[in-house]
Order: structure tokens, then sequence, then C-alpha cells
């Protein structure tokens, strides 16, 4: 991130500071709370590695598919047939995918409220996905989850917490049987800005410090919890910054750029499995929808419409299809190809979802205790 | 903590028989029960604050993290949420960890990892994962111990589904229970009382398992039930063999765990005395004498010949001074008494 990514972090609107007349820098608008501090997708790599385009073309597509199963989880949200809250991704797609795409089925992520990409990403099946929205005896958790518990451990999606920082104490506990076991998988935690306020996110850290753990806390700093700006919950300093604080390596990302994220990630992932311990990644990124339920929640006042759109601009999807389109990687028709089969896989699955049958009260009564 | 070691000296316990087998006190029990589950599988580790200090969490982990090293055996920062939750997931991915607490008010700081996370894992994710862990508190009594290092939750958390909570009386069944829950695939609860850690009884060598959720009879009677676990037990077998000398006989129950409760024991006994006395180191209302004094109203209601008893803490919180906590607590005076007015009610009942 650019130098000046403290100056998002965590003000309240009336000290934002303004470019001065004249000094070249365009003057920032006292509505746009939280302001995009990356580099974009041509200037990270610059300075990055170059990457296969078949690399390219999967992070894009794995992000592609996800905006569009979110969207039409959204479409059909108001027929009232999928009965659990929802917590759509769009606009954070890049940290599930370019964090995953450094992981392997038997690495394990633990997650919270908002899953849908997190387990797509790491491989979940999208039938048993919808089958929980569905509230359908063939979801991935057999109707018990809902959107916010999407667990499939034969990919290592290995369970989710719907209690802000609930999931982080349970990761550093897989990690910690990781390395009492001397097995080489290392654990990913997913979590909110709002997360790190909470006891056990501190009391997680120094603890995975203390035992050199296995694990990387992945932080998705989208700046908002519910409708609680980040300036009103902390001072103002960046999240990555309070984390070195603990004592392990903490760097913050440009969470639109899938490659960013994707770069940390496997930094964080080859230290860990080579003995040196946690990782803190602070992902900078924005969520274009409400907290929960579908739509943009913008018009209700919490956050400015033109700190939405600015925002917009940079979407992880469009961003990532513009270099490729620019670099000559994807054609117009190369995109509607992919498009139509994702399309086809959606329309598949959500016929299959809706033809499971429901749960019936027997069900109800198992699992309760294991044998 | 020698005020605390002082007071626990003092109490006196019908001694065992050495001739009848090998006496161990009820802490040397729970920490031959640890031994064994880590050198039995290597999967079991053991965690809490100050497991590995020179009190040793009342003895019962003295030297094992010299045995089996300070990785599997090992002192936790003040992270009562966060060492839960990092049980819980050690747990769900191959390990049998045993969580220490010196009290259970400390697991209080814990509720968000043990109730919300993980007794409902194996739930939430249908099967997928299991979270055999052990969390371990022993419930303090007197010398100060006041309203925040005294608290006996098992009340709080019988209501909570996909635990399990084990309250041993003896120091055989200290041993059989700890080596019970520790295989036990779920999250189990074991609440010692402090005052039972002195107590001296016959433990065989080796592993055995009291079973969970099986109670047992201490005491054979016909003319009322006492209903209890732990300390509880104590007191009311010490009350139901006093009173025999005035010719009342009672079935003295020990639960010897609360959840999954032996239902059907309880039934058994009440079927045939018609009288019902639960006793309990917790609060009575809300608690395990609220719960066992429902079903008898609930099921056997065609039983009884008498309205049930119970003997709970007051809803008050534990005072510190040692005058107030006469008050406070129940001892076998007061067992005794509730005893003899179950077995007077016997007249004031008629049948139409």
């Amino acid at each position: 991130m650019g130098s000046g990514a403290s100056r998002i972090m965590t003000q309240p609107p009336s000290s934002q500071p303004l470019g001065p007349e004249g000094s070249g820098i365009a003057p920032i608008s006292t509505m746009i709370q939280y302001r995009y501090e990356g580099e974009g997708i041509e200037g990270f790599l610059r300075r990055g590695p170059a990457y296969p385009s078949e690399f390219h073309l999967r992070l894009f597509r794995d992000m592609f598919r996800i905006r569009l199963i979110e969207e039409e989880i959204e479409r059909r949200y108001h027929e009232d047939q999928m009965k659990t809250p929802i917590h759509l991704v769009i606009g954070q797609e890049a940290t599930s995918v370019g964090c995953c795409a450094s992981l392997t089925h038997t690495d394990l992520l633990y997650s919270s409220h908002r899953t849908h990409g997190n387990y797509l990403a790491k491989g979940g099946d999208l039938k048993a996905m919808l089958c929980e929205m569905f509230c359908r005896v063939n979801g991935c958790v057999g109707s018990r989850g809902g959107s916010m518990h999407l667990i499939d451990k034969r990919v290592g999606m290995a369970g989710t917490s719907a209690i802000v920082a609930g999931a982080v104490p349970i990761a550093v506990g897989a990690a910690l049987a990781a390395k009492m076991k001397r097995e080489s998988h290392v654990t990913v935690v997913f979590f909110g800005d709002a997360a790190t306020e909470e006891g056990a996110a501190s009391e997680s850290l120094n603890f995975a410090v203390l035992k050199q753990l296995p694990i990387i806390f992945f932080c998705e700093n989208n700046f908002y919890s519910v409708q609680s700006p980040l300036w009103t919950r902390q001072p103002a300093r960046s999240l990555s910054k309070w984390a070195s604080g603990y004592g392990l390596p903490s760097v913050q990302v440009d969470g639109m750029n899938v490659l960013a994220v994707h770069e940390a990630t496997r930094a964080a992932v080859e230290r860990a499995r080579n003995g040196g311990g946690p990782t803190f990644i602070e992902a900078m990124c924005y969520r274009f929808r409400a907290h929960g339920g579908s739509g943009d929640d913008t018009r209700t006042g919490y956050r400015e419409q033109e700190e939405r759109q600015a925002w917009d601009a940079v979407d992880p999807v469009t961003l990532h299809d513009r270099y490729l389109t620019d670099a000559g990687l994807l054609s117009d028709s190369g995109r509607d190809r992919m498009r139509d089969e994702i399309v086809a896989e959606i329309k598949d699955a959500f016929e299959f979802a809706m033809a499971s049958p429901n749960p019936v009260e027997a069900d109800l009564y198992r699992h309760v205790y294991a044998v | 903590m020698p005020w605390d070691e002082g007071l626990v000296n003092s109490l006196v316990y019908d001694a065992p028989d050495p001739n009848e087998g090998r006496v161990l006190s009820y802490a040397a029990a729970l920490r031959e029960a640890l031994d064994l589950a880590l050198e039995s599988d290597p999967a079991v580790f053991v965690l809490g604050q100050g497991v590995d200090d020179p009190g040793s969490m009342f003895g019962t982990t003295k030297g094992l993290h010299e045995k089996y090293g300070r990785e599997r055996v090992f002192d936790t920062p003040l992270s009562e949420e966060t060492m839960m939750g990092a049980s819980a997931g050690a747990a769900m991915n191959g390990m049998r960890p045993v969580f220490m607490h010196n009290r259970p008010d400390f697991i209080l700081l814990a509720m968000n990892q043990l109730v919300t996370h993980a007794a409902k894992f194996h739930f939430m994710d249908n099967g997928q994962t299991t979270v055999p862990m052990v969390v371990w508190a022993a419930i303090g009594r007197g010398w100060g111990s006041g309203a925040q290092h005294s608290q006996a939750i098992q009340g709080i958390l019988l209501g909570v589904p996909g635990v399990k909570i084990v309250m041993p009386s003896t120091p055989f069944d200290a041993k059989g229970l700890m080596l019970s829950a520790i295989s036990d695939n779920n999250p189990v609860l074991i609440f010692e009382h402090r005052w039972l850690m002195k107590k001296d009884g016959l433990v065989p060598e080796g592993i055995y398992k009291v079973p969970i959720g099986k109670g047992i009879y201490r005491r054979r009677g016909g003319d009322l039930t006492i209903v209890g676990a732990s300390h509880a037990i104590e007191l009311g077998l010490t009350a139901a063999n006093k009173l025999a000398a005035e010719g009342i006989e009672a079935d003295v129950i020990d639960l010897r765990t609360l959840k999954p409760m032996d239902v059907d024991i309880i039934e058994e006994s009440l079927r045939k005395t018609g009288r019902l006395l639960v006793v309990d180191t917790g609060w009575a209302m809300g608690g395990v004498c609220a719960e066992v004094g429902c079903l008898a109203a609930e099921r056997w209601l065609d039983y009884l010949k008498a309205p049930v008893r119970r003997i709970g803490l007051p809803d008050v919180p534990t005072p510190a001074g040692f005058t107030l906590e006469q008050f406070y607590y129940p001892d076998v005076e007061r067992i005794s008494g509730a005893i003899r007015d179950l077995v007077r009610a016997r007249s004031t009942v008629s049948v139409p």
C-alpha cells in the first residue's frame, strides 16, 4: 500500500485532510471517509513477479464465478425461499481467491459469518452450498448451517463462527494441533476489522506468537462493522501496526488486488510451513452490499454514496478483467464463454438445491453428541 | 494457598480399609488418571494456569510436565477464552486436551468458546468434527473463597446441549471418570470439589473407566431417596447414616454424571420410597435441584408421598466471611432436618 495508507484508517470526517491548493494533489473530498490507496494491478506487477497467463485467468475465473453466484443469490433472495441471513462478499472476492490460491486442500481455513467467498475459493461444492441456502438435507452441513456455517472438511473448509472473532481461537487450536502432530499444513483464519476489537483476537495473537504456531491471521478490513465505521471503534492507527505489537510479521495489502493478496499469503504460508510462525495480513477491501441481506444500503446514510462509488472504480473483478483485457489475455468472446459456463453451473446448482429434500424431524436429534 | 490447604487438611473422612485394596487420595487418583492418559495416548495434553507450578493444581498434575515435557503439559497465558477455543480447535483436529482451571469461576470467562463453540461444532457441521476435550475445575468452599472463588456453575451449564457434566464423589470415581472423560468424543466438564481433594479411597491401579451417564447407589433404604453428586454425597450420606439410628433408612443415589443424567435410577428408587430430597453444591434455583425436582413433578407425581425437597444454595452470592458462610452452605444438620420433615410428611398425606 502507499505511504498514505494510514490516512484512510480511522478519522472522523471533520479531521479529513484536504490536499492544499496548487500542491498538485487532488483535493480529498470530505465526503469520502475511506479511500482506496492501492496501486492497481499494473502498478503491482511493475514491482512484482510475472505470472503465467493460466494463473491470471484462473484467479479471474474464480473471482468472476463467486461474483456471479453472489449476484444470483441476491437476485433470488426476495423470493423468500432462501430462509437464511446472507452476507454477500460482492467486492471482497479478491481476498478469498488470492489467499486460497496459496493453499492446498489439506491447509485449513476457518472463517466468520461472511463465508461464501471463503467456501467457494477453498473448493467447496456449489450445490452443497446452495442446499444450505435453501435449508435442504443435501447441504454441506445438512441444513444446520445456512449461509453462515459453510463447512466442508474434505476441502479444508474447517469451521466458521457467527460470533465476531469466535473462530480465531479455534484456528489457533488447529494450528497448535498441527504443530504438536508435526504436520505440515497451515491454518488460515479470516475475520473482519471488528474482530480485532475482541479480546480473543489479542489473546490469540499472543498465544500464536508464544508458541510460534503455523497460522495466518487474515483480516479483511472493510472499514465497517455492520454500519459502524472504524473511526468510531478504534483510534487512528492501522490494524497491521496494532498486530505487529504482538511480535509477528504483519503486513497491509491491497485487498482489491488479487495478486497482492496472493503474494502476501504465499509468503506467509511459506513462513508458516518452514516453522517461521504466524503472520498477520490486513487486506484493505470494501463491501459493496449491506452487512446482511441483498442490495446496497449506502442510502441509509452510514456511508457516503461518493465513497461507495469511488471503490466501485477498483472493483476487484473489473480491475483484473481490465488488466487481462489490456494485456490481451482475455477476449470478449473468451469472457462470454466463461460466463456461459458459470451461469450454466449456477442454474444447475439452483435446480439441484430446490429439488433436494427437506430434512425430517429425526435429523434434528442427530450429531448432538458424538459416539 | 496455605489457608485453603489448612482447611482441607482439617476435614475428617471415613478411612478406607487398606486391607481391601490400594489407598490413594482423591488428588493422587486424579494425577494417576492424567498420567495414564498421557502415557497411553499421544493425543492427550494437559494445559492450564499453573499445571506445572509447585502447587500443581492441588497435586493433580504434579511432575507430569517433567515426565511428558512442556509441549504436552503446559502453563497458559491468562487468556481463558482463547485457551478454551484453542483447546476446542486442537480437539477438532485430532488432539485430546485436558484444560484445567483452579476454580469454575474462571470458566465463566470462557463461556463463549465453551457454550457457543465447543459444545456446538459437532452439531453445526453435521457430525464432520468431534470435540473430544475435558474442562476441569475444582469448586471452592470456605476460608474466604467468597463470591468469586466458590461458584458451583454446574446448574448454569446443565441446559447447554452438547456438553457432558461429571461430578465425582470418591477417589475411585475421580480417576475412572477422568479416564472416561478423556476418551469421550465430546466436551466433558468435570467439576471436582476442593473439600474432596484430601479424601482417601480405594483406587485400583491401571486404566479403568467409570461410565458417564450412570448413577450408583451409595446406600440403600426404603424411606426416602436422596439424590446428589460430588461433595453433596458426602453430606447426604453422613446425614443418612446418622438418621438410621432414628429408624429412617434412605437410598442415597450418587448421580456421578449430571448430563446426561441417569433418570432411570432416580425413578427406580422413587417408585419404592415416594420421597425425594435433592442435594447440590450449587444454587437450588434453576440448577440440579430444580431439574430433578421438575422431573419428579413431570413424570413421577404418582409415586410421591410428600412434596419434593431440595437443598442447594440460597439465591444469594457466596459471602467471604466465616460467620455468614455458616448460614449459607448446606450441612449435615440441615439435611437431617429435611429428611425428618420428609418422612414425617407421611402422616399428613391422606389417600382419598
